[in-house]
């Protein structure tokens, strides 16, 4: 196999605040392939978005990175400096924030922000940039007069597809979507999330896609991740993950998901996630596991391979 | 049987600011229409579900029928709980049975359906004071309508609520305050407060949307069994067509302030028929990564138009694939396609 796109190892990210450290990434480690979709999982800080903005180089204090590597594309993140980081964010990875659509500049029009990296990144004269520009924005589904208005003048959904068209433009090996459209309507959502599938036909660019939704992840996720207290508990491809989930929290949250056609009962998790300042000892999801044992208590579980590509971080596995 | 609640050509228009040139030039007011004509029927123990995107008016009409704001126009017959039946005159009830929410009410009778009818709103961050204790948050509406005779009975009152919603020791989370509770736990204690007075029928706005997938299913599950012991009736408000689907009987989709399809919850998440609620349903992402390789058919273009610009004819033609000439000027009228399910649209129109 060819070296991978991105390799993250062991990353820990901690925020440092008066009441504590919290451990919001603690002992990541997965890979992605060149063009690959994977989504990231998980309840509400679990630290997901703080594992995207770590790719980037972008914690924002009081957080940082304290150890681990981001291998992108033969380059650590993490040794970077800032104006090297700065290039590495344009033209190999960039990001999709949650909540973006307020993240664009409201005093300048589309067309302006769009072409202004490619002036000062790619070296293109502003006609050449409005060009590649016009081009972008009609790829995400927007008509060019887009380009001399102003994000006020936008709705919502067009607002997050001038988003997308920012975060395509420099042709990033790899895009990090935060949540990309959970401000949207169910409607609005599906035409993105349409959008994402035929992008990644055209523009070949590797994905991370992180939500809450497992069923967002399913419908574009090559593999599938999951995350619980600052820890990727299971990953696999997305058929392994959903169909044959090991790891109980897996379970748990896919069986507490109602169908829209399937009258099965949904089932919840006892309990809540812990305080990330003081996680539980042992394995972290043991105060709500309904496997815990007296070994989950005390000491973390390994990560096991059971089937080629698919890891999991649970006793119940553990051949010992 | 009679159903519980009655709903006709509801209306609520809410006023637009104007500006000092507009009251100067003597422009005429313009108005949010947020519920423009929404008629529904709910049966007694059922859950009646309210679905639609942001901003389509579910809130509005939940509001409504708490009273919580005054109606525009229209008509809401409610049938109270026999024993609050009992204590309204005559000359206040339609029907015999039935109160009219919409008309003007002396104050008790306002009271005692405030006590019928109970609400539970959607950010349990939001809806409980922070400054005041658990047990307080519940002893408030005791108090206010003079419940229980004595302090012992009003405390064991609040106790057995809290039981009742599973946060025990009910000593123990008397005495928190909101912040020390988690999210789902807070959840709890509104649908305690809710049901503290004893109501009868229920309005439950998007009760499990601000809460993490893992732990809606406790609070769906809570709101069953207690509908169950306690005799309730819900009026549920989601904009999660699947949450829908698993709890509710009767469903009712709305767009732009008027409810486009409704009927059985199986017919219309199967087998919709207007264009809008095809496209809403086609449109629910599902658990299932066979999907990745289908692009969802959405016909349907652009976004809701403001509730404050209202296309003229019918609502949504302006992103409607099928839309006639007669779609861009006249409403289509409400057509019943089999028993139960209703919609209203211009393709179903025989003329
Ligand atoms: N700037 C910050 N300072 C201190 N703690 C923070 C900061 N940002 C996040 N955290 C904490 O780090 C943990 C992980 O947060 P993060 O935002 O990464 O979660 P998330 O999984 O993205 O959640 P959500 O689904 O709600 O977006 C949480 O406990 C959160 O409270
Ligand atoms: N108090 C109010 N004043 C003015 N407009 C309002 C008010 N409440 C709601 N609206 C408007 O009415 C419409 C329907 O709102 P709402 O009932 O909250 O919808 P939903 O609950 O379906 O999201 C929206 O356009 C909203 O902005
Ligand atoms: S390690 Fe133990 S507590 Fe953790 S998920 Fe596995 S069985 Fe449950
Ligand atoms: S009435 Fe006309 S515009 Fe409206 S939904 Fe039906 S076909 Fe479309
Ligand atoms: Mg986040
Ligand atoms: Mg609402």
């Amino acid at each position: 196999m060819s070296s991978p796109l991105l390799e993250v190892r062991d990353l820990r990210i901690y925020y440092y605040t008066l009441t504590g450290i919290v451990r919001a990434v603690d002992g990541v480690s997965f890979w992605m392939a060149e063009g690959e979709v994977l989504g990231i999982a998980g309840e509400s800080g679990c630290g997901k978005s703080t594992l995207g903005y770590g790719l980037l180089g972008l914690v924002p204090p009081p957080g940082r990175i304290v150890s681990g590597s981001i291998v992108l594309d033969r380059t650590d993140v993490t040794k970077l400096r800032p104006p090297e980081l700065r290039k590495v964010r344009w033209a190999k990875v960039s990001m999709i924030f949650q909540g973006a659509m307020n993240a664009l500049n409201p005093v300048y029009t589309v067309g302006h922000q769009l072409a202004e990296p490619l002036v000062l990144h790619r070296g293109l004269s502003v006609k050449e940039a409005l060009e590649v520009a016009t081009d972008m924005i009609k790829k995400v589904g927007l008509t060019p007069d887009v380009l001399r208005r102003y994000p006020h003048e936008l709705s919502g959904g067009m607002k997050q597809r001038v988003m997308i068209a920012m975060a395509l433009l420099l042709k990033p090996r790899l895009v990090i979507a935060d949540e990309p459209t959970t401000a949207l309507d169910v409607v609005i959502q599906a035409q993105i999330m349409n959008l994402f599938k035929e992008l990644r036909k055209i523009e070949r660019n590797a994905m991370i896609l992180i939500t809450h939704d497992l069923s967002l992840i399913a419908e574009i996720a090559d593999r599938t991740s999951v995350m619980y207290a600052g820890k990727i508990v299971e990953i696999g491809s997305s058929d392994e993950v959903f169909g044959n989930p090991l790891h109980p929290y897996t379970q748990g949250l896919l069986r507490s998901i109602p169908r829209l056609r399937e009258k099965e009962k949904i089932t919840w998790i006892p309990g809540v996630p812990p305080d990330l300042r003081m996680p539980p000892p042992g394995c972290r999801f043991h105060p709500r596991c309904p496997y815990a044992r007296d070994v989950c208590r005390s000491e973390e579980p390994p990560e096991i391979e059971v089937e080629k590509g698919h890891t999991l971080s649970c006793w119940l596995y553990a051949r010992r | 049987m009679y159903p519980k609640l009655i709903v006709e050509e509801a209306y609520k228009y809410f006023p637009l600011r104007r500006s000092l040139v507009e009251i100067l030039t003597f422009r005429r007011h313009r108005y949010v229409r947020a519920v423009d004509g929404v008629s529904f029927a709910v049966n007694e123990g059922e859950i009646y579900c309210l679905a639609g995107e942001s901003g389509c008016g579910k809130t509005t009409t939940g509001r409504l029928v708490v009273r919580l704001i005054d109606f525009t126009a229209g008509r809401a017959l409610y049938m109270p709980r026999k024993e609050v039946l009992s204590e309204i005159p005559p000359e206040y009830l339609v029907d015999g049975k039935y109160v009219n929410l919409a008309s003007r009410l002396p104050r008790y009778v306002d009271k005692l359906l405030r006590r019928d009818v109970q609400i539970i709103f959607q950010d349990p961050y939001g809806s409980l004071n922070p400054r005041m204790r658990i047990y307080d948050i519940l002893k408030e509406p005791l108090d206010i309508h003079g419940m229980g005779s004595t302090e012992d009975e009003r405390r064991e009152t609040v106790f057995r609520a809290l039981e009742e919603v599973k946060l025990t020791p009910p000593e123990e989370f008397a005495e928190r305050y909101p912040h020390m509770l988690s999210g789902g736990q807070r959840q709890r204690v509104a649908v305690a407060r809710a049901l503290i007075l004893n109501p009868s029928l229920v309005v439950a706005d998007e009760p499990v949307s601000m809460l993490d997938v893992s732990i809606r299913a406790e609070i769906l599950q809570l709101m069953l069994d207690l509908k169950a012991t306690r005799n309730l009736t819900y009026v549920f408000i989601t904009h999660d067509l699947a949450v829908a689907a698993y709890i509710c009987n009767n469903i009712a989709v709305m767009y732009l302030g008027k409810i486009v399809e409704k009927g059985p919850i199986d017919v219309v998440i199967n087998n919709p028929q207007h264009p809008y609620a095809r496209a809403l349903i086609a449109a629910v992402p599902e658990p299932d990564p066979r999907n990745r390789f289908k692009i969802r058919e959405l016909p349907i273009s652009g976004e809701v138009p403001s509730a404050a610009h209202i296309p003229p004819g019918c609502r949504f033609h302006p992103r409607c694939p099928y839309a006639m000439d007669i779609c861009k000027t006249e409403e289509p009228p409400e057509i019943e396609v089999e028993k139960g399910h209703t919609l209203s649209c211009w393709l179903y129109a025989r003329r």
